[in-house]
C-alpha cells in the first residue's frame, strides 16, 4: 500500500514521539491526525480502528498498527535499522528497552500528583546517572565506535538521544560526566536526517505543557 | 555456545515466567538460579552480570541477556515463534503487547496493599473481559484458525494461552463469553510441549503467595 504513514495521536509527544524520531531517522515522511475530542477517540474504537483501545495508533502498510513497542520494532526492521543479525538484534532490543524505562519515566512526569512530582524528578536525575547513562557510556568507550551496535545506526542510537535530550530538558548539566554521551550526542545531532528533524517546524514536539495533560485526560477519561 | 540457557530470578513467577512458558513451548531445556538472598543478588551486581540492576537475567548463546521482551523477542526469533515474515512478526509483537500489558496486572497484584486488593481485582477481571479477550476472540473468529498469526504457533499463542491461565486463576469462568478462547486454550494445551509445561514436576511455577513477596522485597529492598 502506497502512501505515508499516518500518526494518530494527541498533539504532543507522549507514547508516540520516539515513533516520530524513528521515522524521521530513517528518512520518512509522515502525516499526523491529532485528537483533541473524546469523540473522535470514541469513534476510533467503533470503527475497530484501536485492537486494545488505546493510542498510538499507526496507519501503516495495509496495516493499523497499536503497541508502540509492535510499531516501532516494524519501522526499525522495515528501514534497517535493527541490525544485521540476531545477535545486534538482541542487543539493539535490550538497549532500546532500558532507554524506555528511562524515557517512561520522564512521559508519566506530566501524570503524576504535585506532591509526587519533586520526589519523581530526582528519581528520574538518579537511574538516569547511575543506572542508564553510564551503560551506554561504557558501551561506546568499550568499542570506541560511533554508534551503539554494530558500528552503524540503529534504532538504539535513535532513542538513546531522544532519551539525553529529554532529560537533559529537565537537568541540563545531566551529561557533565559522560564524555562518550557528549560526543554521541553532538554527532547523532549532527546527522542530516536528526539535524533537520531538531529544527523547528518539525514534527517534533515541545514538552508537554497543562493543556496537553488537560487534553489527554479528557480524551481518554470517561 | 553450547549449553542449557540459565535463568537468574526468585523462585516464582513474576518476569520471568513468560519465558518459562516460551523455552518450554519450544522445547529447549534450561536451567534455574534461585534468587533467596541479597548477598546473591549484590554478587549478580558488582560481577557486572545485570545491565540495568535488574532481573530477570538469562545467560544463553554466550549473553548475559536483560529485559524480559528483549529476551523473549531473542527465544521467538531463534526457535522459529515470530512468524514467516515481517507482517507475520508485527501481528505477533502487538498481540504480544497487549497480553504483556494484562499479564503485568497480575504480576504486580501481590505486591498491593490489602486494601486495594479487591478493587484491583475487580480492574483486572473488568479489563481481561472488556478490552483483552474480546480483541483475541475477534482475531481467531475472523480467520477461524487455531492460532492467532499465520496458522503456526507462534510467541503470541503461547503468551495468550499464559494470560488466559492466569486470568482463569483469579476468575474460574472468566471464559465463558468467549467460546473460541475456550477451543484455543484446549487446543494449545494440548500441543506436547505445553501440555508437559503444564504437568506438576515440571518448571512452570504456582500462583505467587507471601513468601515469595517478601522474598522478593527483602532481595531487592522494596
Amino acid at each position: 500500500m502506497s502512501g505515508k504513514p499516518k500518526l494518530i495521536y494527541f498533539n504532543g509527544r507522549g507514547r508516540m514521539e520516539p515513533i516520530r524520531w524513528l521515522l524521521a531517522a530513517a528518512g520518512v515522511e509522515f502525516e499526523e491526525t491529532f485528537l483533541d475530542t473524546r469523540e473522535q477517540y470514541l469513534k476510533l474504537i467503533k470503527d475497530g480502528s484501536l485492537m486494545f483501545h488505546q493510542l498510538p495508533l499507526v496507519e501503516i502498510d495495509g496495516m493499523k498498527m497499536v503497541q508502540t513497542r509492535a510499531i516501532l520494532s516494524y519501522i526499525a526492521g522495515k528501514y534497517n535499522l535493527y541490525g544485521k543479525d540476531l545477535k545486534e538484534r538482541a542487543f539493539i532490543d535490550m538497549y532500546v528497552e532500558g532507554i524506555t524505562d528511562l524515557t517512561n519515566m520522564i512521559m508519566m512526569f506530566p501524570f503524576s500528583p504535585p506532591e509526587a512530582k519533586e520526589k519523581n524528578l530526582a528519581l528520574i536525575m538518579e537511574r538516569a546517572t547511575h543506572r542508564y547513562f553510564p551503560v551506554f557510556e561504557k558501551a561506546l568507550k568499550q568499542h570506541g565506535q560511533d554508534f551503539l551496535v554494530g558500528n552503524k545506526l540503529s534504532w538504539a542510537d535513535v532513542q538513546l538521544i531522544e532519551a539525553i535530550l529529554a532529560v537533559e530538558e529537565k537537568f541540563p548539566a545531566v551529561l557533565s560526566g559522560f564524555p562518550q554521551l557528549q560526543a554521541f550526542k553532538t554527532r547523532m545531532s549532527n546527522m542530516p536526517v536528526i539535524k533537520k528533524f531538531l529544527q523547528p517546524s518539525s514534527p517534533r514536539k515541545p514538552p508537554p505543557d497543562d493543556h496537553y495533560v488537560a487534553t489527554v485526560l479528557k480524551v481518554l477519561t470517561e | 555456545m553450547a549449553g542449557k540457557p540459565k535463568l537468574y530470578y526468585f523462585d516464582g513467577r513474576g518476569k520471568m515466567e513468560s519465558i518459562r512458558w516460551l523455552l518450554s513451548a519450544a522445547g529447549v531445556e534450561f536451567e534455574e538460579q534461585f534468587l533467596t538472598t541479597r548477598e546473591q543478588y549484590e554478587k549478580l551486581l558488582h560481577d557486572g552480570s545485570l545491565l540495568f540492576q535488574q532481573v530477570p537475567m538469562v545467560e544463553m548463546d554466550g549473553m548475559k541477556m536483560v529485559q524480559t521482551r528483549a529476551i523473549l523477542s531473542y527465544i521467538a526469533a531463534k526457535y522459529n515463534l515470530y512468524g514467516k515474515d515481517v507482517k507475520e512478526r508485527a501481528l505477533i509483537d502487538m498481540y504480544v503487547g497487549g497480553t504483556d500489558d494484562l499479564m503485568s496486572f497480575i504480576i504486580k497484584f501481590p505486591f498491593l496493599p490489602a486494601e486495594d486488593k479487591e478493587k484491583e481485582l475487580a480492574h483486572i477481571i473488568q479489563k481481561a473481559t472488556g478490552r483483552y479477550f474480546p480483541a483475541y476472540e475477534k482475531v481467531l473468529k475472523d480467520h477461524g484458525q487455531d492460532f492467532l498469526v499465520g496458522n503456526c504457533l507462534s510467541w503470541a499463542d503461547v503468551h495468550l494461552l499464559e494470560a488466559i491461565l492466569m486470568v482463569e486463576e483469579k476468575k474460574s469462568d472468566v471464559l465463558s463469553a468467549f467460546p473460541r478462547l475456550q477451543a484455543f486454550k484446549a487446543n494449545i494445551s494440548s500441543i506436547p510441549a505445553i501440555k508437559k509445561f503444564l504437568e506438576p514436576g515440571s518448571q512452570r511455577k504456582p500462583v505467587p503467595d507471601d513468601k515469595y513477596v517478601e522474598t522478593v522485597r527483602k532481595v531487592l529492598r522494596m
